[in-house]
């Protein structure tokens, strides 16, 4: 079974149907001092071969959402209400009910999750192959040869020599080249869904921009449907196709990526990119949000935004706003996102290849 | 006022902290009932003295509690007189030799370069030296007609391992970025300790002492049954080894006699390493704010 | 006037033996009061351990450490209590610069007593209060009785700034200060500090690794760019950022992830010969750049190491080869 499995997928164009979809999808930790109420009712669809990122602070429940995807939450997390239903070849499941057995298959097969390139993302004592093997093993895949081609395809795929790398320790690779094998041992069993959680956090800058041109390589080219979760808004502006903003639990606002950066209408947002310089763009004023993110144990009433918030209304303080569409695909929950768009139409984000101009007139090209 | 208020409020925290394990709570209050009646105990039961021929080796019953000894006297008089002895050598020792290591431990990590060679050479020495041995030879010579003196002894010998605990410890705070900052404050070597690095070890020096506790209970009995040191009076481990030399190991009427001392030993080591799981939640600093 | 800090030759070598490195390798800038100067440069690079020897938490191999013109090492001892003082520094992790164990309180009072700062205890308060709303952490007297774990990293950061101003500095090594605080919070905690300097004329070594933040932060100061313990090019941030010359400055700034698709989208991808950043331990001849630099010469580069030299546009470049190129880094 393993070996057929041993070619890229590559995206099917006459499925329309979601691979993943989130319904109403909550996670709750129970805790001394209360119930931490990291995810609150998201609904989602991932399409096939979209990238799309989450991106939000700490808290936000960004990363609890990837690892309620894959059902690695720890034990003491409670999650229902919500559906997570996983598609592939007409078949469905709801990922929240699959049998130990079947999840294992699942993580690997079908939805891979990669760490944060961080050394406890592996096992110390186990070589690269070695890890390889075991995972191929877990998953009834005992053809050691294949086994081994795969992997070397794999390691070339991300630009590893695969000598060096197939018979190294985790702590005799640099962080760059761990996040490579990270993600080489993700895609071993092909699976259908790459999770990618702080992909370049912890990376030095050379090497963030070499994983960044390989996730495009995986997104471009093998059409791989992906999702970033970061606290980075540059690997959502740099690899996503839509975004997700996440807050408090929620998804806030979601749109295309051009949506987001050029066209937010949830504040939240807005906050987020006037409180992001860009190196090659202009000079501009940056702001910060007032305020920290609330306590996930005792939210407030209304918006969980409104204690931070320069729209907010009574209603805010009241009244909890769904996601409503603000224009085709995109999707904000604020009351007053009207005055965000008027409020972009006093003071424009200096953003986007036209406020480039002035940058670019200043540089004469040497061809 | 302020003072009595602020030690009171210390106290509700502790003890309150100490609750949020059970099992350790258990050991808590297990250790405490057992200091209590060690301490207190023999102010109101008096030390049974004679001999009664008639009530030889009895087994527990509600006159005598324990069962009596070889000559009709009562256990349970004897254990309760049995535990002051013991527990203060162990707790003289163990003071001791968590002084030691904790002062010089700390001072070795901070001050590094010769004092931190010398240090950890000296400790090295002594760490190497078998100290059970060492103890029954010195035995030999030096006559601990004073328990106090053995309790020093005991915590002499016994900080080396705790020493190299506390310095690893103290060379990975000093690496904290607040005792750097304290350095770029100018606040002294005096304060970088006592208030930077001890501070963040307590939960560890606590835990150290509870443990060379029990550890100098055990030496100090194993010393007493062997013999080496003179027998001077009641105590847990004068009574097993009086029952053994007297051969109570071979009547059966006779065990009560050597397993209560045994049981209690027992039983005071297993509150006091219980209670340590307690200790940890108390001196957590990030606990005691959230209480 | 002297340079408030200049640094001559300064070397920083760790090791012994064979696994001997030179974290810092003969590094010379002065910074003049009032100045804002970035020290950017990617892990390894050696821009803390320049900041900690300026800070005078590290003692330097060689080279010197100058402290308004005299040399730290041969100040008398009040001459380098003043010093000790005046220079302070700011961590990088709050949860690591902030003891546990003690309340802000403890943590703002200790330094105000030990310089007498203030006569008592309750002086010594009433002026940490002051000091909080400085940093605006308020209301400054629920704050005060907290413990650092009941604070958010933003308002932790603000108290390890709080703590450096209890002894009045004027110069600040932020070691790569706000990166560890939420992306919302950060811009609040760079305009704080940016009052500092104008307020109480505080001047900034501002160490980072995130060149955004270098140049919006230093908008009006200078960038300093540091690979593998050299200094390979500085100069005012508006001429660096927009016209860097040092072949690593210009592969960093392409290698930045945008905030923004359009100009992720823009930018120009330069290729390395080579991914890796080499070793401390077996660092290349010559420019140590040059095993992964694009306009490599052979027989030059891999010979000696190149001088900074001052171009016209401002600062100095280490490298001969390309000190007079533009190269856009937008297509």
């Amino acid at each position: 079974m393993a070996k057929s499995k041993l070619d890229w997928q590559t995206g099917d164009a006459n499925d329309r149907q979601a691979p993943l979809s989130l319904e109403n999808v909550h996670v709750a930790y129970n805790t001394r001092r209360g119930k931490v109420r990291a995810i609150r009712g998201v609904t989602i669809d991932l399409h096939a071969g979209e990238s799309l990122a989450l991106i939000g602070e700490s808290g936000s429940g960004k990363s609890t959402l990837g690892l309620a995807i894959v059902r690695l939450l720890p034990d003491t997390a409670e999650t229902s209400p919500g559906v997570i239903t996983y598609r592939r070849d007409g078949r469905e499941v709801n990922v929240l009910q699959l049998k130990p057995g079947e999840l294992r298959a699942f993580r690997w097969s079908e939805c891979a999750m990669v760490f944060q390139a961080a050394l406890n993302a592996f096992n110390p004592v186990l070589k690269v192959w070695a890890q390889a093997l075991d995972t191929a093993k877990a998953h009834g895949w005992h053809d050691k040869e294949a086994v081994r081609r795969r992997l070397v395809e794999l390691l070339e795929f991300v630009q590893l020599d695969p000598k060096r790398v197939i018979d190294a320790y985790p702590h005799e690779l640099s962080g760059g080249m761990r996040q490579r094998v990270l993600i080489a041992l993700a895609l071993l069993l092909n699976p259908q869904i790459l999770i990618l959680d702080e992909p370049t956090t912890a990376l030095d800058i050379i090497t963030q921009r070499t994983i960044i041109k390989l996730l495009r390589e995986l997104k471009e080219e093998q059409h791989f449907t992906m999702i970033f979760i970061s606290h980075d808004l540059a690997i959502a502006a740099e690899l996503a196709d839509r975004v997700a903003t996440m807050y408090a639990g929620r998804v806030v606002e979601l749109g295309t990526s051009d949506d987001i950066f050029y066209r937010p209408r949830h504040p939240y947002t807005l906050g987020l990119i006037r409180a992001v310089p860009t190196v090659t763009g202009g000079f501009e004023q940056l702001f910060s949000i007032p305020g920290s993110p609330p306590d996930l144990v005792d939210l407030p009433k209304g918006c969980k935004f409104h204690p931070r918030c320069a729209f907010a209304s009574d209603r805010c303080k009241q009244e909890e706003p769904e996601l409503e569409e603000v224009s085709p695909g995109h999707t904000a929950a604020c009351w007053h996102w009207h005055e965000v768009e008027a409020e972009l139409q006093r003071n424009p984000l200096h953003r986007g290849a036209l406020n480039l101009t002035d940058v670019i007139a200043v540089d004469v090209e040497v061809a | 006022m302020g003072v009595i208020q602020s030690v009171w409020h210390w106290l509700a925290t502790t003890l309150k902290l100490m609750t949020y394990n059970k099992a350790g709570f258990i050991g808590f209050l297990a250790t405490t009932a057992i200091l209590i009646v060690c301490l207190i105990g023999p102010f109101f039961i008096p030390l049974d003295t004679q001999t009664k021929l008639d009530q030889i080796y009895q087994p527990p019953s509600a006159e005598h509690w324990f069962g009596t000894d070889h000559q009709g006297r009562d256990i349970f008089s004897q254990i309760v007189h049995g535990g002051k002895d013991v527990i203060y050598v162990a707790a003289i020792a163990a003071f001791l030799s968590t002084f030691i290591a904790v002062t010089f431990g700390t001072l070795a990590a901070f001050a590094g370069g010769k004092i931190d060679g010398g240090i950890m050479g000296v400790t090295d020495i002594i760490l190497t030296i078998p100290q059970f041995p060492l103890l029954a030879v010195l035995a030999a010579f030096i006559t601990f007609d004073n328990i106090t003196y053995l309790g020093l002894f005991l915590g002499a010998l016994s900080w080396p391992a705790l020493l190299r605990a506390v310095r690893s410890q103290a060379l990975s705070l000093k690496e904290r970025d607040f005792v750097e900052a304290a350095r770029a404050l100018d606040l002294g070597t005096g304060h970088i300790v006592f208030r930077e690095l001890v501070p963040n070890m307590m939960t560890y020096i606590v835990i150290s002492f509870t443990l060379a506790l029990t550890a100098a209970v055990y030496t100090q009995v194993g010393l007493v049954l062997l013999g080496l040191v003179p027998v001077s009076s009641s105590n847990w481990g004068v009574m097993i080894s009086l029952a053994w030399t007297q051969g109570a190991i071979f009547f059966r009427d006779a065990m009560w006699r050597i397993m209560m001392p045994i049981l209690a030993i027992a039983l005071f080591q297993l509150s006091v390493i219980t209670m340590t799981r307690s200790l940890e939640l108390a001196f957590n600093p990030r606990l005691r704010t959230m209480v | 006037m002297a340079p408030i800090i200049e640094v001559r030759n300064l070397t920083k070598q760790f090791g012994k033996g064979k696994e001997r490195v030179t974290a810092v390798d003969a590094v010379s800038f002065a910074i003049e009061p009032g100045e804002t100067v970035c020290l950017v440069g990617e892990s390894g690079c050696g821009k803390s351990t320049t900041g900690r020897m300026v800070a005078g938490l590290l003692e330097a191999t060689s080279g010197e450490v100058l402290f308004e013109g005299r040399n730290i090492k041969q100040l008398s001892s009040d001459a380098f209590r003043r010093y000790r003082q005046t220079v302070q520094i700011i961590h990088q992790d709050p949860y690591s610069s902030l003891n546990p164990t003690q309340t802000i309180r403890d943590i703002l009072t200790a330094p105000l007593l030990r310089h007498h700062k203030a006569k008592n205890r309750a002086a010594a308060e009433a002026r940490a209060l002051e000091i909080l709303e400085v940093v605006d952490l308020t209301p400054a007297r629920d704050v005060i009785a907290k413990y650092p774990h009941q604070l958010s990293g933003g308002q932790r950061q603000r108290v390890a700034v709080a703590r450096a101003l209890t002894v009045d500095p004027k110069f600040i090594v932020a070691d790569e200060a706000v990166s560890m605080v939420d992306v919302s919070i950060r811009v609040s905690i760079l305009t704080m500090l940016a009052r500092l300097k104008k307020e109480f004329d505080v001047t900034f070594l501002f160490i980072t690794h995130d060149l955004a933040l270098a140049k919006y932060f230093a908008w009006e100061g200078r960038i300093t760019v540091m690979y593998l313990g050299r200094i390979v090019e500085d100069g005012p941030t508006q001429r660096l950022i927009t016209d860097p010359r040092h072949p690593y400055t210009q592969a960093l700034l392409s290698a930045v992830p945008e905030a923004d698709p359009e100009l992720a989208q823009h930018k120009r991808q330069i290729e390395l010969r080579g991914a890796e950043i080499p070793s401390l331990l077996a660092l290349p001849p010559g420019c140590t750049f040059h095993p992964r630099c694009p306009y490599f010469v052979p027989g030059q580069c891999d010979v000696a190491a190149p001088p900074l030299e001052a171009i016209p546009e401002g600062g100095r470049v280490a490298c001969p080869v390309r000190r007079q190129e533009h190269v856009s880094l937008l297509v």
